[in-house]
C-alpha cells in the first residue's frame, strides 16, 4: 500500500517484535513485554495478533483469518482485508492451504502441520488476572512458579459445583513451567495445543505482551489426579455435516426454543459436506 | 430451515462504511464543515484531541474531529494510529515553561506576585447563559486588549518563589533519560517520568474523576493551585552534526503546579510538596486533575499510606488511557458465541449435577 511499509509496520518495529518472539519461543509460556504500537484497528479487535502476524508475514505466505472458528465473521473479514491491502499476500479460507493462521477464540479442527504457524489474539495474557489484579504480584508468582492460588480456585469450583467452572480460557501449564492463558478458546480446544506440530504465537496488544509455544511442546490443562480435565462440547451432532467430534455453535432458530447446532469451524464443516457430495456422485 | 449462516461479512462492512459516510456528511443542504473552521472555532476540542492523541498538529486534529463526527476519543484514536507510523528524527530539548509567552497565568496562593495575574481567554467568570446571539453570529467581534508588555517581562514560576525559602520541596532532576511509553511497555515500579507521560496522554474524564476523588477524601493531599499558566513555548532540537540548538516550532501548553501540604517524616522536615500537570493546548481542567493525581501517586515515595485508587500507581496507569479503555470495553460487541456456548454447556451441566 502506498505510503506504508510491507504489512503496515515499519521494519524497526518488526525487528523489536521478532526479538520478543524469539525470546518467547525460547521460554515457552512466559509473557514477554513488548512495545506494542497503536494499530489502525482498535484494541480488543486483535491488535496483538495483527502485530505478530505483520512481523512474521513474508510475501509468499498464505494467510487465513478466523474469528469464532469462521472465516466470514466481520472481524475476520476486516483483518484479512487489512493484510490483503497492506501486504498484498494471498489469503485463503482453507486450513490446509494456509501457512499462517490468525485466530480469535478457536483452534481449527484439522490438525496443523510443522510448516504452519498459528497466531492467537489475546485479550488478557495474564492467567492469574482474575485472582490477582496486580501485575507486580503476578510477575512474582510466575517467577516463583507459585500457582497455588489457581489450584485453590479449581478446588473450590469442584467443592461448590461438582466440577471446574471454567469453560473457556482454561489455564494450561506449558512445558511444566509456566502457567499460561490459552486465550479465550473453549476448553474443548485445549488438548489441540499439546504437542502441536505447528508453532503457536500469542499477541496481546493492549496488555503489551507476547508469548509462544514452540512445536512439539507439552501443554497440560490444569487438573487434579482424581479429577482429570474434561473437554466440554454440546452433546449434539452438527446440523449441517453431522460431525459429532467438532465444536458446535448454538443457533437460535425460532421463538419456541428451537436450536440448531452447527460446526463453529466453517472450513471444516464445508469440507466435510463437499466430501459427501463427491462420494454421492 | 430457519437457519441463515452468518455470511456476507464483506458486503455488510462495505454497506456500513457507505452509510457512515452519508451520515457523517449529514444534510447536503447545510454547508460542509471546513478544517480551518474546526481548527479556529472548536479550539478546545482540537486541544483535547491533540493531548489524548499525543500529537501536536492542529490541522490533523481538526481533520480527525471532522472524520469522527466530533467523537473526541475516536478522533484521538485516529491521531494515535497516525503518529505511530511517523519516523523519529530527533528528540527535543526540554521545553522551558519559565520563559513561556504567557496568555494566562493565575496563582491561587498569592494575591499579587511578580508578573501579576493574567486571566487570559477563560470561561471562569462567564455566566453560563446560552448566548442566543451566537445563533446568527454575524456581529463583528471587537479585538481584545493585548497584555501589557511590561507584565510579560517578569513571569517567574511560583514554585521558584516558594522554593527560595525552602518551604517547597526541591524539584529533583531525574538521573536517567526519560523513558517513552509509546516505544516501551509499561513496567513497574513506574517512575515519575513514565507516570507523567501516561497522565499527559490519559483521558481527561478519568483524571478528572480521580483528581476529584482525592479532594473528597480518597487519598487527600490538601492541594493549592500554586500556579496555572498557559501560553506558547519554543521547541528546540540539537542535531549532533550542528552542535547547537535550533528552534523548530512552537507549542501551546497548559501547566499546573499544585502545592500540597506535607507533615514531614523522620528524615524530611514539614514542607510543601509538588503535584505537576502539563498538557498540550489549553487544557486547564486536565492539567489541574493531572497535578492532583500525580501528587496522589507520590504517596508511597513520601511515606504516606496507600489506600485510595488515585494513589495506586498500577490502577491509575493501567486505566488512564482512553484508547486502550475504549477498545477493550467496546470489544465486547464483537462475537463471543464460542465462549458463550461453552458457558451455556457448563451451566447446563452444573445445574444437572445439582438436580
Amino acid at each position: 500500500m502506498k505510503g506504508y511499509n510491507f504489512a503496515y509496520l515499519d521494519d524497526q518495529t518488526k525487528r523489536m517484535i521478532r526479538r520478543g518472539l524469539l525470546k518467547a519461543v525460547a521460554i515457552p509460556g512466559h509473557q514477554v513485554p513488548f512495545g506494542s504500537r497503536e494499530m489502525p484497528l482498535p484494541y480488543g479487535w486483535g491488535t496483538g495478533g495483527i502485530q505478530v502476524t505483520a512481523s512474521i508475514l513474508g510475501a509468499g505466505d498464505v494467510l487465513k483469518v478466523i474469528d469464532q472458528g469462521a472465516d466470514d465473521t466481520t472481524n475476520a473479514v476486516s483483518i484479512r482485508r487489512f493484510f490483503a491491502r497492506t501486504a498484498g499476500v494471498a489469503t485463503t479460507t482453507s486450513t490446509a492451504e494456509a501457512t499462517v493462521i490468525q485466530t480469535r477464540h478457536r483452534i481449527p479442527e484439522k490438525q496443523l502441520r510443522e510448516d504452519q504457524i498459528i497466531v492467537y489474539q489475546v485479550p488478557q495474557p495474564e492467567p492469574l488476572s482474575r485472582l490477582e489484579p496486580s501485575r507486580v504480584e503476578t510477575k512474582r508468582m510466575h517467577g516463583l512458579a507459585d500457582y497455588g492460588l489457581m489450584h485453590v480456585k479449581l478446588y473450590e469450583d469442584i467443592a461448590r459445583y461438582g466440577q471446574i467452572s471454567i469453560s473457556y480460557d482454561y489455564p494450561v501449564m506449558v512445558n511444566e513451567r509456566y502457567l499460561m492463558s490459552p486465550s479465550p478458546i473453549p476448553a474443548f480446544d485445549n488438548p489441540k495445543m499439546d504437542m502441536m506440530p505447528a508453532l503457536q504465537l500469542f499477541g496481546a496488544g493492549r496488555e503489551k505482551r507476547i508469548y509462544a509455544i514452540p512445536p512439539w511442546t507439552r501443554v497440560k490443562s490444569l487438573d487434579f489426579a482424581d479429577f482429570p480435565f474434561r473437554a466440554i462440547r454440546a452433546p449434539q451432532a452438527c446440523g449441517l455435516c453431522g460431525a459429532t467430534d467438532s465444536y458446535l455453535d448454538e443457533v437460535v432458530t425460532d421463538n419456541h426454543g428451537g436450536r440448531l447446532f452447527v460446526c463453529s469451524d466453517t472450513d471444516h464443516c464445508s469440507e466435510r459436506r463437499a466430501g459427501f457430495e463427491e462420494a454421492a456422485e | 430451515m430457519a437457519y441463515v449462516a452468518v455470511k456476507g461479512g464483506e458486503q455488510a462492512i462495505d454497506n456500513a462504511h457507505a452509510w457512515l459516510a452519508e451520515e457523517r456528511r449529514g444534510d447536503t443542504g447545510t454547508p460542509a464543515l471546513s478544517i480551518p473552521q474546526i481548527e479556529e472555532q472548536l479550539g478546545r476540542a482540537v486541544d483535547r484531541v491533540m493531548a489524548e492523541g499525543s500529537l501536536y498538529d492542529r490541522e490533523l486534529a481538526a481533520l480527525a474531529i471532522k472524520q469522527a463526527q466530533g467523537d473526541l476519543i475516536e478522533a484521538a484514536f485516529l491521531l494515535r494510529a497516525y503518529r505511530t507510523t511517523l519516523p523519529r528524527f530527533a528528540h527535543s530539548k526540554p521545553v522551558e515553561t519559565a520563559t513561556m509567552r504567557i496568555e494566562r497565568r493565575v496563582s491561587a496562593v498569592f494575591k499579587d506576585l511578580p508578573g501579576g495575574q493574567v486571566l487570559g481567554p477563560t470561561y471562569d467568570y462567564t455566566h453560563r447563559l446560552l448566548d442566543f446571539g451566537l445563533m446568527e453570529d454575524t456581529a463583528a467581534v471587537p479585538p481584545a486588549e493585548p497584555i501589557a508588555a511590561a507584565v510579560l517581562e517578569a513571569m517567574p514560576l511560583v514554585p521558584d518563589i516558594l522554593g527560595r525559602e525552602g518551604l517547597l520541596e526541591p524539584d529533583v532532576r531525574s538521573e536517567h533519560e526519560p523513558r517513552d511509553l509509546t516505544r516501551e511497555p509499561l513496567t513497574f515500579p513506574a517512575e515519575r517520568d513514565v507516570r507523567l507521560q501516561a497522565l499527559a496522554r490519559g483521558d481527561e474524564g478519568f483524571l478528572l474523576g480521580l483528581g476529584y476523588s482525592t479532594q473528597r477524601g480518597y487519598g487527600g493531599s490538601h492541594p493549592f493551585a500554586g500556579e496555572i499558566r498557559m501560553g506558547e513555548v519554543s521547541v528546540e532540537i540539537e542535531p549532533a552534526e550542528l552542535g547547537f540548538a535550533i528552534d523548530i516550532g512552537d507549542l501551546v501548553l497548559t501547566e499546573c503546579q499544585m502545592v500540597n501540604q506535607f507533615k514531614g517524616s523522620k528524615t524530611v522536615p514539614p514542607q510543601f510538596t509538588r503535584g505537576y500537570g502539563l498538557v498540550f493546548g489549553f487544557g486547564e481542567r486536565k492539567a489541574m486533575a493531572m497535578a492532583l493525581v500525580d501528587r496522589a501517586m507520590r504517596a508511597e515515595e513520601l511515606g504516606e499510606d496507600v489506600t485510595a485508587p488515585a494513589q495506586n500507581v498500577e490502577f491509575v496507569l493501567y486505566h488512564s488511557d482512553n484508547i486502550e479503555a475504549t477498545g477493550f470495553v467496546e470489544h465486547l460487541k464483537l462475537p463471543h458465541y464460542v465462549d458463550f456456548q461453552s458457558e451455556l454447556e457448563n451451566l447446563r451441566r452444573i445445574r444437572e449435577n445439582a438436580g
